[in-house]
């Protein structure tokens, strides 16, 4: 996809796909991008189309999710509190996409600190499915997958704490990958909870999640937890297929809280890699059940200390006049907090209270090591693991949003894996009426080559990835 | 005194480390404009992240091993959660269990003249916190301003166990940690705000006032005395002295409360995992091997070497520095005498001035003591000699004696020798006159024995003939 979309890139211009693209964002109800960059994207476009250069994504438009820091463009996390927040650097991965040659087209929508499974609560409303407008994108990263299934960008970056990129990825029927905690830098990725989240990619093909790994994955000394290391390349024996490769099925993955057309799609998946060569067994990762207890507790607590920080002392929104400390900064954080991060802050402040911590923070990280074994287990028999990514295709906008308890329940199947710090990718695997499905692949630590070549011959074998709503 | 119970903690800045202790913003940020030593990391940027500075954590271990600590195996920091305007991510990087250093301990000399171990219970790291500027006093000002050009930096915070008996003694064992740092070279006592105490006291029987952030050992001393005083009348008044935090009022010199422990913070620490567990057994052998020697270690080795006096050895040791200008002096000049025209005249004339032992020179106070060592110039005119070289009014001891004629009275002494070996020598004059010029040597040998060999010969030769010819 991005390989042929740089051909055309060369051949036509640049400018003119670029203006196309705005245009469509123009017309869009989608509400998926918050802030565009129209004048340095265009700019850049006209001078790809002078002198297209070397760079492995020259030319290639690219949209950022809203907690990434950009130089020079907004970057709010969807929340009030900190509009009006220009970084003064750039994050990591934005450095290593500008030096590849890819445009940064602007940023995309998210619930408020990646603190949701719908982009519901963001400070700028809900962003549509572009499969059903009626219907959530998923999230966090809900902006960063709409804006690709609606084709209002080619490829996009979003965060994963819990399941934010793979959620979406899944909701709207394009791939995204949430990568082994420490390959990609976390240098500029705005905290929710920094001991479980990557950035990672989302795109129409798993080729182009391969190529955008090659480009922002590798060692950042700014990043005490970025692994060190040679950068690893993805796309060399991506299309080598998976005879002999051996999958795990999860049981605890299946079964009771899983829509039937999920559960059908993902085994038909199954069956499809088997076709393919591989060969599948039933595993048990045993302590699935108490991840989510486990994952909410630890990202809760550290979000209750990332986002203190946010007092609009420095940046950001300053709402209310100058009282004495306390009383300004509780009112500034009061006006410019959703619900929802205030739940989770307290609750995070909660946990990590004294005579608390022992009861649950730490027990939190106890039930961490568990699930992390569970994984290392599993990978001792087989090489990848597959389940649905999520249990639940996308729901309505406003079905759940005032029952917090069954939104984090749809993060059952992939807060685990951010609590393993394991790879693990979601492909469109099927349709629930007129519903994306997606199937996730899970490998063990660094293991992403292995993950994205079965998701490569999965794609190959099927058409899911080439289905497109009908948006615009 | 036996009655009163202190502990310290004292905030150290690592201050000779070039950068900051999770960025690379530089530490010189003294003589600069308020935030603009700073970076998205020290200023807290949403998405920036810390990396430790590992030479800060050396610095530390450094330390940890002069004040005879157990050095951690593995260690770790945590955050400190609380909101201040002066602390940009509202959490402050430190450390909580497993410190850098643990269990150690100090000898200092106690009020009653005998040795005293001061247990230290921990020295760990963290970073500084930026700095607040009222406009007008604390509790007056309009508005507060913030600089963060000190936050960031490296700091170690060193926690007695409540071992000290008096604000004396509180004060003898600051020195004695402040001389220590200072021959570790991690730390410029000179810059402001580099050592920052919290002094816990308490009577036998009561509760115990923290007293926060007080800079300047005399300030440490004169409020642990006000403490002790404030907390006496209490007692004797029947008042339960509470568990409060105090500000020192240098100005008045007076404690005043700031708040009671009751709302005590829950800072509610935790590891903060944007930074890794530092396995740090493997870096001690070779910091352990690379210490200099320290002040107690080279009191001994002066008292030994030199034959110095303990008070003395004391004294020459307290200062890295001014240990390392006795020694290039003593290699030079006889070693006692040197202790003491060092110790007890130099030391005083550099204080009086406010300068330090680099304004004098090492040849220059080895040229004095050798002056004294024989007796060419008084020892009034030793400290004349001291006086016009601090004075920066030029050149070497020699030619100040020369310039103001120190040496007068030994010229003096050699004059009268010479008249009375003359006088002594009817013979030898006689067979001068009648020709033998080497009847001379005869009364410059009996000069020069009056003078116990310490006149110059020629020079006396030159005299020994002026008054031959006289007579």
């Amino acid at each position: 996809m991005l390989s042929k979309l740089k051909a055309k890139l060369l051949a036509e211009s640049c400018e003119e796909y670029l203006c196309r693209l705005f245009e469509g964002i123009g017309k869009s109800s989608l509400n998926a991008f918050t802030t565009l960059a129209k004048e340095s994207a265009l700019d850049e476009a006209r001078q790809f189309d002078k002198n297209p250069g070397q760079g492995l994504l020259a030319g290639v438009p690219i949209a950022i999710k809203e907690c990434i820091s950009t130089k020079g463009i907004e970057t709010n996390c969807s929340s009030r509190i900190l509009r009006g927040y220009i970084p003064p650097y750039d994050a990591h991965v934005i450095e290593r996409l500008k030096a590849e040659g890819a445009i940064i087209m602007g940023k995309t929508n998210m619930d408020e600190f990646a603190m949701g499974t719908s982009t519901e609560t963001s400070c700028f409303g809900p962003t549509k499915n572009p499969w059903d407008q009626s219907s959530v994108p998923g999230g966090s990263s809900g902006g960063s997958a709409a804006v690709v299934a609606g084709g209002e960008a080619p490829c996009s970056l979003g965060s994963d704490t819990g399941g934010s990129v793979r959620c979406p990825a899944s909701f709207c029927g394009i791939v995204g990958l949430k990568p082994t905690y420490g390959l990609v830098s976390r240098y500029g990725l705005v905290a929710y909870a920094n001991s479980l989240e990557q950035i990672g990619p989302l795109t129409h093909t798993v080729e182009d999640t391969a190529l955008l790994m090659e480009v922002i994955s590798g060692h950042d000394r700014r990043d005490s937890t970025s692994a060190e290391g040679e950068r690893h390349s993805y796309l060399p024996g991506l299309k080598d297929g998976i005879c002999g490769l051996k999958i795990g099925i999860p049981r605890e993955y299946f079964g009771e809280g899983v829509n039937r057309d999920v559960e059908k799609a993902v085994w038909e998946g199954i069956h499809t890699l088997e076709s393919l060569g591989a060969s599948w067994q039933e595993v048990s990762l045993p302590h699935t059940r108490y991840a989510l207890a486990a994952y909410y507790v630890i990202a809760m607590s550290e979000a209750s200390s990332n986002l203190a920080r946010f007092d609009g002392l420095r940046y950001g929104s300053r709402q209310g006049g100058d009282m004495d400390w306390h009383t300004t900064f509780s009112a500034i954080r009061a006006k410019g907090f959703g619900p929802e991060v205030k739940r989770r802050i307290m609750l995070g402040t909660y946990a990590l209270s004294a005579g608390y911590y022992g009861r649950y923070y730490l027990k939190a990280l106890k039930v961490r090591t568990l699930i992390k074994e569970d994984f290392l287990r599993a990978f001792k028999d087989v090489d990848i693991l597959a389940s649905p990514t999520m249990p639940i295709p996308a729901f309505k906008i406003g079905e759940r949003i005032n029952d917090p308890l069954s939104l984090y329940m749809a993060d059952v199947f992939t807060v685990p894996i951010n609590l393993a710090g394991v790879p693990a990718i979601s492909v469109p695997c099927g349709f629930a009426g007129h519903l994306p499905i997606g199937l996730q692949l899970i490998g063990p630590h660094f293991c992403e080559a292995a993950v994205l070549k079965a998701a490569q011959a999965f794609e190959a074998a099927t058409a899911f990835h080439e289905a497109k709503p009908e948006v615009i | 005194m036996e009655d009163v119970i202190i502990g310290l903690e004292i905030h150290v800045q690592l201050n000779r480390l070039q950068s900051k202790m999770f960025c690379g913003c530089s530490t010189a940020y003294h003589d600069s404009l308020p935030n603009s030593h700073t970076c998205p990391v020290c200023l807290g940027l949403p998405g920036s992240l810390p990396v430790i500075n590992r030479k800060a954590v050396e610095y530390g271990i450094k330390v940890g091993l002069a004040l005879n600590c157990n050095i951690e195996g593995e260690t770790l920091f945590y955050r400190k959660n609380y909101y201040y305007p002066d602390l940009p991510k509202g959490f402050q990087i430190s450390q909580y269990d497993y410190p850098l250093a643990t269990q150690g301990h100090i000898m200092i000399l106690g009020d009653d003249g005998a040795e005293r171990n001061i247990r230290i219970n921990r020295a760990h790291m963290e970073e500084d916190p930026g700095r607040l500027v009222h406009a007008g006093t604390i509790d007056k000002a309009k508005y507060t301003m913030v600089d963060y050009n000190r936050c960031g930096m490296p700091l170690l915070e060193v926690v007695t166990e409540p071992d000290l008996t008096s604000p004396k003694e509180a004060r003898v064992f600051l020195d004695k940690l402040k001389s220590i740092l200072d021959y570790l070279d991690v730390f410029d006592g000179t810059q402001e705000g580099s050592m920052r105490i919290d002094a816990n006291i308490s009577l036998k029987g009561g509760d115990r006032s923290e007293v926060k952030n007080i800079t300047g050992f005399k300030g440490v001393e004169k409020a642990l005395s006000y403490e002790i005083t404030r907390q006496k009348n209490m007692q004797r008044r029947n008042i339960k002295v509470v568990q409060e935090t105090r500000h020192f009022d240098e100005l008045r010199n007076i404690t005043v409360s700031i708040r009671s422990k009751v709302g005590a913070h829950d800072y509610r620490y935790f590891p903060e995992c944007d930074l890794a567990v530092m396995r740090i057994a493997s870096w001690v052998p070779a910091i352990r091997a690379a210490l200099p020697e320290l002040p107690d270690v080279k009191r001994e080795r002066f008292v030994k070497q030199y034959g110095l006096a303990d008070d003395h050895a004391k004294s020459l040791t307290s200062e890295i520095k001014l240990a390392n200008f006795y020694e290039a002096v003593a290699a030079r000049a006889a070693p006692k005498l040197a202790a003491v025209w060092i110790a007890d005249v130099l030391k005083g004339e550099l204080n009086y001035r406010d300068l330090s032992i680099e304004s004098f020179k090492e040849e220059h106070m080895a040229e004095i003591v050798q002056m004294l060592e024989k007796s060419t110039i008084s020892e009034d005119g030793a400290v004349q000699i001291i006086r016009n070289l601090l004075d920066k009014k030029g050149g070497t001891p020699r030619e100040i004696v020369l310039a103001l004629g120190l040496c007068k009275a030994e010229d003096d002494a050699v004059q009268k020798a010479v008249k009375e070996a003359v006088a002594e020598s009817a013979a030898a004059v006689a067979d001068y006159k009648a020709g033998s010029e080497r009847a001379l040597n005869f009364i410059v040998g009996l000069v020069m024995k009056k003078t116990r060999g310490k006149a110059d010969a020629s020079e006396v030769h030159r005299l020994v003939k002026e008054e031959v010819e006289k007579v």
